[in-house]
């Protein structure tokens, strides 16, 4: 009988031997040999940038010309100040602004500058006297009697970083800090219109934020600017719609060169620009524009506008050189039956540059050709294109595509305009901190649902490459934080770039692809055959000793009863 | 002379300096006796003048200020095919005048020149790009030669400029852009069928490029050709479809078609004849054969509304000629066929090695046109048509063998010239699961051996390259050349099978080139105005014209495994595991112990029986 017992005993021993090699050998060996390879990723980074906490940091130069300061209060300035500003505009996004205020005395040369007759050309040689800092304001507070400013206007604001302030006279009696308390809220105004108001940071964030919180103004600004990218393409066509009546000639090289260029040129910090031209022929419109027999003319309704591009854009192509986004200009010469051609507005009044622009896509504008020969004239005609008409419609609907909108400057206010270059340096640096501030916003968006979706789906394979791009859009994303944190704007654009294209680079990679479709099921289908006879007997005889255990013990229990 | 020198000639070589090609791993013969007479190699046409760079600057600043004018020109040529079906071809050609050879300044003004073709060109530093769409195979015995021949399937060959430095990811951006502008899908083109011939495809345009570093050549046979090709490519005409000969271009009567073939070829050309300035050059062409014999209820019988459903009303108002060529040469009476409307413009030209007649038709004049304001053609047959003259060079291809495990590739080429010999050189471009074995190779004509002067041979790589094999064979005259080559099938992994495996697997056609006898004297005044259709090839000299013939592709069957049988395998697998391991379990786990032994069945069922009749048990 203790035989038998001895044999049993050796046979549960058996049992849980076996059971405890397939639960300590055969599943991990079974894991191991079928996981997928997910590299590592910074997870904890990554949420950490999920909730965006921005600091933009300004440097503002106060100078204090002659005679706007009591002697007293002079020995006392040089000093700084910070300010600091703290905008919680979400759950996730918080916007601290910190502004750090220099106060000093001009020296002699910026005093002979600011006697210079004009506030033009006081603001040139202000700016031969020293480089500011990207993103930098400078503000000289100049006396009220000076000449420089018309009597109602109280702030210059220059072709570069430099503004003029005119002070009201401070009483004798009053102390440095009323001073500068008292100066305050007009330098603000002006470090709000030289380098950003809280209303341009949050639509830069548009696409984060909740709408509501944007003004409408602004967001309507937004969504007409072409998204934040590092490169663009722009491309200028001519449609001839009607080769046989019309030879047209474009000097678009000419046109681009004196027209596009400049404004190119200095916009280059924020992006690659290219241009390019064609011409097509026989590209028509979408709609059939309606004759109008009052004014015995063509007309395009504004609401039948939305139809006309989608056929046109067929006959543009895309671009096969790169995966810029791509602006478009077209330039539509109506044909000779159709002409001339005009578009109205919702009030039905003619749009006097005969164009429109669509938000996001370029502008189309028509040039009508009918009064330049007779109708008589023997076909096809030759017409040279007025490319300073054209490039002028152009180049303000491109201003609207890149973002740079005219500031409506507060009132008491003087904007100096930029001249050739098409843009103020300070001009620039608001599309530089709006610019920057969407990037870091885009980057980490695209990061951190790129992470949402690796965590979620475990069947995609994370390769090395993979990983590798995402640290480093984690770097430069960080980075960029910093930067802005530092005041440094031009940096901080730099690797809010670099995030950017890191992080679209990770986020449209092909290999994420992979293993994506593989059902559970499937898997299901091909191990049962498997496991199902060698894991039944396993947990037959566990649960077996198990019961067996606790008979046993229900029996010991009654005993001792 | 050296082989070399030879093979230059045969290439087509535009420039005459060409060097033996180094990398030759085949053996190599010395030069035969027999080739003395090639040594005459042309020394450089005016398509090869070397352009100067020194008085560059001067002629791009004079073209600067005014803008250049590009040109486009439209042709369409008809040829009745002595089988009663009709030939038609369409080219259209658009000059770019551009000083591409400078570098570094960035062309990126369009006018007549598609945008998407010259972006192509600058951004992968092409110096000339050729690809070809065709559905069907040209039957060279019935219709003789193409204008412009290409194989069944998808072609692409580029040569880059000297400068790329890494050329193989140049090719590689390269045809997946062209797959996205062509709509096709030229990204299956990869480095397994990429070849870099050595010899058989030279540059057609300007330039003295010869190293072979910066050619991709690359076919899909198994390309299926159809309207959304054909779309793309219209795009890219200055006209699209909407004015000159592009209108008769209809998708539903083109490919209701025998044969039809679509093409882009760019190339740097010489805008005058003494090469002062330089163009791009853009042919797009279409080749399209009807049959009309069994589509017309056995008239034989055409006319352009027939064929394209369309009549021409005008030419493209931005073409500087527009013309229509009908072949009128086999029926210089009239006793043939009658052609109507009659032009009274005749035109002839040397081509293909032949002086053919044409009737020509101009569009861009308005007598063409008539009362009708429209151009109809419409021709009849009236005589039965005679048998066509046998062409000079053709090759057919086949595969041998049986079973799954062995084959043998025959190519046989024809030299059906009476008198004349002549060498060809064969271009093979094998896929690397087809294992060749070079050593069975065999070059016989007129059942002699028949020694090819220059051979270049690069074995495979599994999963890598293709092989790759060019000769050079002397054609005896009235001859029939068979190459055979065996080879092994490889098994694939199982990622590796098309979808429809037990179709077969394509081997593209083989490439021969050749310059053949020409029977008339060939026009080598490249300065003349001459129809596009003749001028594709420059001709270097008077004797002899240049032909490219491509063979059938090849069909083979590779052993296919049954692909549900993994799963199979995996099922009957577990199962034995299952089993062995359960009663190894049994038999560790089980307590064994000794049982009374219970009554039997028998027994049993005695006992039952005993117990109704009142019996005593057992």
């Amino acid at each position: 009988m203790a035989s038998i017992e001895a044999e049993k005993q050796r046979g549960k021993y058996a049992a849980l031997a076996i059971a405890a090699v397939v639960i300590l050998l055969g599943i991990p060996l079974w894991w191991k040999t079928t996981e997928t390879y997910r590299a590592w990723l910074p997870f904890s980074q990554i949420s950490e940038l999920d909730s965006l906490q921005l600091q933009l940091s300004v440097e503002i130069e106060v100078v204090f010309s002659r005679g706007t300061l009591s002697p007293e209060l002079q020995s006392k300035v040089p000093l700084s100040q910070t300010r600091e500003q703290e905008n919680q505009v979400d759950g996730k996004t918080m916007l601290r602004y910190r502004y750090e205020t220099k106060y000093r005395t001009a020296t002699i040369m910026e005093e002979d500058a600011l006697n210079q007759p004009s506030a033009e050309e006081a603001d040139l040689s202000l700016h031969m006297l020293s480089e500011s800092a990207c993103g930098s304001v400078v503000v000289y507070i100049i006396p009220e009697s000076s000449t420089l400013l018309p009597a109602d206007m109280n702030v210059y604001v220059g072709k570069r970083r430099t503004a003029l302030l005119r002070a009201a006279p401070f009483e004798g009696a009053a102390g440095l800090k009323e001073v500068l308390s008292s100066l305050e809220p007009q330098v603000k105004q002006v470090a709000d219109t030289m380098s950003f108001s809280h209303q341009d940071i949050l639509a830069a964030l548009s696409d984060r934020i909740r709408i509501g919180q944007v003004s409408k103004e602004r967001l309507a600004d937004s969504m007409r600017a072409i998204k934040s990218s590092p490169g663009y393409e722009i491309t200028f066509s001519l449609l001839n719609p009607d080769p046989k009546s019309h030879r047209l000639h474009w000097d678009i090289e000419g046109g681009v060169h004196s027209y596009i260029q400049p404004l190119l040129d200095k916009l280059s910090p924020l992006a690659n620009f290219s241009v390019d031209s064609q011409i097509l022929y026989y590209a028509v419109l979408g709609v059939n524009p309606r004759f109008d027999s009052s004014v015995s003319a063509y007309t395009l309704n504004a609401d039948s506008l939305a139809h006309v591009i989608n056929p046109v854009e067929a006959r543009l192509g895309s671009n096969a050189a790169s995966s810029n986004p791509v602006l478009n200009f077209l330039l539509y010469v109506p044909d000779a039956q159709h002409s001339p051609l005009f578009i109205r507005d919702h009030s039905k009044k003619e749009v006097t540059s005969n164009a429109f622009h669509s938000p996001r896509w370029g502008g189309i504008m028509v040039y009508n050709v009918n009064d330049m020969y007779k109708p008589e004239a023997e076909f096809p005609v030759d017409i040279n294109i007025n490319m300073a008409k054209v490039m002028g419609v152009f180049l303000a609907q491109l201003r609207l595509m890149l973002g740079v909108q005219k500031t409506q400057p507060p009132p008491g206010f003087v904007l100096q305009s930029p001249g050739s270059a098409g843009l103020a340096d300070w001009e620039l640096d608001r599309l530089m901190w709006s610019r920057s501030v969407e990037n870091v916003a885009t980057a980490s968006t695209t990061i951190t649902s790129l992470a949402q979706l690796l965590d979620q789906i475990g069947n995609i394979v994370i390769n090395d490459n993979i990983a590798q791009q995402v640290s480093s859009a984690v770097t430069s994303l960080q980075a960029a934080v910093a930067e802005l944190e530092a005041g440094n704007l031009a940096f901080a654009l730099q690797y809010s770039k670099e995030a950017i294209l890191a992080s679209e680079r990770a986020f449209f990679d092909p290999s994420l692809l992979h293993l994506l479709y593989f059902p559970d099921d499937q898997k299901f289908a091909i191990y049962i055959p498997l496991f199902l006879p060698m894991c039944v007997p396993i947990m037959l005889s566990l649960l077996k000793i198990a019961s067996e255990i606790r008979q046993r013990r229900a029996e010991k229990l009654a005993k001792k009863d | 002379m050296t082989s070399g020198c030879f093979v230059a000639r045969v290439a087509f070589g535009v420039d005459a300096r060409v060097e033996k090609p180094n990398d030759v791993t085949g053996p190599v013969s010395s030069s035969e006796p027999g080739q003395s007479e090639s040594a005459a190699v042309s020394s450089g046409g005016p398509v090869a003048a070397p352009v100067s760079e020194a008085d560059e600057p001067a002629e791009a600043a004079a073209g600067g200020a005014v803008s250049p004018p590009d040109q486009c020109d439209e042709e369409l040529v008809l040829r009745p095919l002595r089988s009663g079906d009709i030939y038609a071809s369409f080219q259209f050609r658009t000059q770019w005048d551009t000083d591409f050879l400078h570098h570094g300044k960035k062309v990126s003004h369009y006018r007549l020149f598609p945008k998407s073709l010259g972006q192509v060109l600058s951004k992968f530093s092409v110096r000339e790009l050729h690809i070809s769409f065709t559905q069907g195979y040209w039957r060279t015995m019935q219709w003789g030669q193409p204008f412009i021949p290409s194989p069944p399937g998808a072609e692409l060959w580029v040569w880059f400029h000297n400068t790329v430095e890494d050329v193989d990811g140049n090719w590689k951006e390269l045809v997946n852009v062209l797959s996205g502008i062509f709509c096709a899908s030229l990204n299956f083109i990869d480095s397994t069928n990429t070849v870099q011939p050595s010899a058989s495809f030279k540059p057609l345009g300007l330039g003295n490029v010869t190293d072979h570093r910066f050619l991709r050549y690359a076919t899909l046979p198994r390309e299926i050709v159809c309207t959304e090709n054909l779309t793309p490519w219209k795009k890219l005409l200055p006209c699209g479809s909407k004015a000159g000969l592009a209108v008769l271009l209809k998708s539903e009567k083109l490919f209701h078609s025998s044969f039809h073939s679509q093409a882009v070829h760019i190339r740097p050309v010489c805008k005058d004849w003494q090469c002062t300035s330089t163009a791009w050059e853009l042919r797009q062409t279409l080749n399209v054969v009807f049959d009309i014999y069994t589509s017309g209820q056995g008239k034989k019988e055409w006319s352009l509304f027939k064929m394209f459903s369309r009549t021409l009303t005008e030419a493209c108002p931005l073409a500087s000629s527009s013309k229509v060529y009908v072949d009128v040469t086999d029926n210089p009476e009239g006793e043939l066929f009658d052609l109507s409307p009659v032009t009274p413009l005749l035109s002839t030209a040397v081509v293909l090695g032949d002086r053919r007649t044409y009737s020509v038709y101009d569009l861009t004049k308005k007598e063409t046109f008539g009362q009708l304001r429209s151009l109809n053609l419409v021709l009849r047959w009236k005589g039965e048509s005679g048998d066509m003259l046998r062409p000079l060079l053709h090759a057919e291809r086949y595969v041998a063998g049986f079973g799954l495990q062995t084959g043998e590739i025959h190519t046989l080429i024809y030299n059906n010239h009476p008198y004349r010999a002549f060498p060809v050189l064969l271009l093979d471009s094998v896929p690397w699961y087809l294992r060749l074995y070079i050593h069975t190779l065999t070059v016989t004509s007129k059942t002699r051996e028949n020694k090819p002067s220059y051979i270049h041979y690069q074995p495979s790589k599994d999963r890598l390259r293709p092989h790759l094999l060019e000769m050079l064979v002397q054609l005896p005259p009235h001859s029939v050349t068979e190459v055979t080559v065996q080879f092994e099938r490889a098994l694939l992994k199982w990622t590796e099978y098309t979808p429809d495996p037990n179709h077969g697997f394509y081997v593209g056609s083989s490439v021969i080139s050749a310059l053949v006898p020409s029977v008339v004297a060939m026009d080598t005044n490249s300065t003349q105005e001459r129809p596009l259709f003749s001028s594709f090839f420059p001709t270097k000299e008077e004797s002899s014209y240049f032909v490219r013939v491509y063979t059938e592709p090849l069909l083979v069957n590779l052993p296919t495994p049954d692909f549900s049988m993994p799963y199979n395998v995996i099922c009957l697998t577990c199962t034995v595991v299952a089993v062995g391991y359960g009663s190894f379990y049994n038999l560790l786990t089980r307590t064994f112990q000794v049982e009374e032994p219970s009554q039997s069945l028998a027994k049993r069922l005695a006992n039952v029986i005993r117990r109704i009749r009142g019996v005593p048990l057992l």
